[in-house]
């Protein structure tokens, strides 16, 4: 009766992904939603991991604004400096990349060295 | 982030170990704090991280230095059911569904088997001894199902012995209040045994064990983030 039973502890499958990526040697950024307004889809604390050719798991929204996320990440893991990244309806990149639910969100984007 | 970090990250959490990550947004600097363990280098408040890791919700404080994101990594909310009856085979599998450690107590020879209840973890002795070695914190919600006082009460009084944040008990009012007079005669007052959510669950209109099961997990989850 151990109530700190191993099914019960399982990693963030993010993390984990973040993790067995560097094992193999492939380089990294981590993305994760700092702060929300709204309705946005994913709490803060959310974690998306981006490989340098693109792979990613995990997400920080409904989908809408992954594919400008991973953009940063990929210029993050080249830069190898982190980076702060805001979306929603009253920002001007809304007119490309906006939150269709109406949210506001606030990343940090870093890279796992 | 420091690649050591990621590591001592996702070991801290096979291990069960609750922990803070806090990041300076401004350079990305960082620190693992585990619980109970103070600020070395970023500064941050010890009551501010005592309240993140309680509440477990991510959250960005001012310091000195500017701010600094806090994310609680924590072991996920406990549901300890009582009575591994047939609710329990509903409730089980829905809470560890809804991401809930699950316990099931039952001293009774042939009800918490494995077969039953796969997810959980299987305690089978009486409540009045095992509840002391659950360890019920602010985290654990306890739910007492058997519909006997012998099993029943010993559970009930070690949750409200405990900081559980939900302790609930199957029950009609009728059988609610014999064991309210019952538990007041034990030394507890009025306002804790307010405590005990009976009849459990939402009023739904649960009739069937799976509908009652859905009425129970959806109070302890209002508990639990209210």
């Amino acid at each position: 009766m151990d109530p700190s039973n191993s099914r019960h502890t399982n990693a963030d499958p993010v993390l984990a992904q973040a993790a067995e990526w560097l094992d193999e040697g492939r380089r990294i950024a981590l993305a994760t939603v700092t702060r929300t307004w709204g309705s946005a889809p994913r709490r803060a604390g959310s974690h998306m991991v981006i490989a340098a050719n693109g792979d990613f798991a995990g997400s920080v929204s409904g989908g809408c604004i992954e594919g400008a996320v991973i953009q940063t990440a990929l210029e993050v893991i080249e830069s190898g400096e982190p980076r702060t990244l805001e979306f929603g309806v009253t920002n001007e990149m809304a007119w490309e990349v906006g939150l269709a639910c109406g949210g506001r969100v606030h990343l940090f984007v870093e890279p796992v060295v | 982030m420091n690649a050591k970090v990621l590591r001592e990250l996702v070991a801290a959490q096979k291990s069960g170990c609750d922990v803070v990550l806090a990041t300076r947004l401004g350079d990305g600097a960082q620190e693992l704090i585990e619980a109970g363990r103070g600020s070395d280098g970023l500064g941050v408040d010890e009551g501010v991280l005592a309240d993140v890791l309680r509440v477990g919700e991510s959250r960005t404080v001012e310091t000195g230095d500017g701010p600094v994101f806090l994310r609680p990594y924590i072991r996920a909310p406990r549901l300890i059911v009582v009575g591994a009856v047939h609710i329990a085979q509903a409730l089980v599998p829905m809470a560890a569904l809804a991401g809930f450690r699950v316990t099931v107590l039952d001293p009774r020879e042939g009800f918490a088997t494995v077969d039953r209840f796969p997810e959980a973890v299987l305690v089978k002795e009486w409540p009045d001894r095992a509840m002391a070695g659950l360890a019920l914190d602010g985290r654990t919600a306890v739910v007492a199902l058997t519909h006997d006082p012998k099993i029943d009460d010993p559970a009930l009084i070690a949750a409200l012995q405990s900081d559980a944040f939900y302790v609930g008990a199957l029950g009609s009012r009728k059988t609610q209040g014999a064991r309210r007079e019952r538990l007041g005669e034990g030394g507890f007052s009025a306002e804790v045994l307010d405590r005990i959510h009976g009849p459990i669950g939402l009023p739904i209109g649960a009739r069937t064990p799976e509908e009652i099961a859905v009425a129970v997990l959806a109070e302890v989850i209002g508990a639990l983030r209210r």
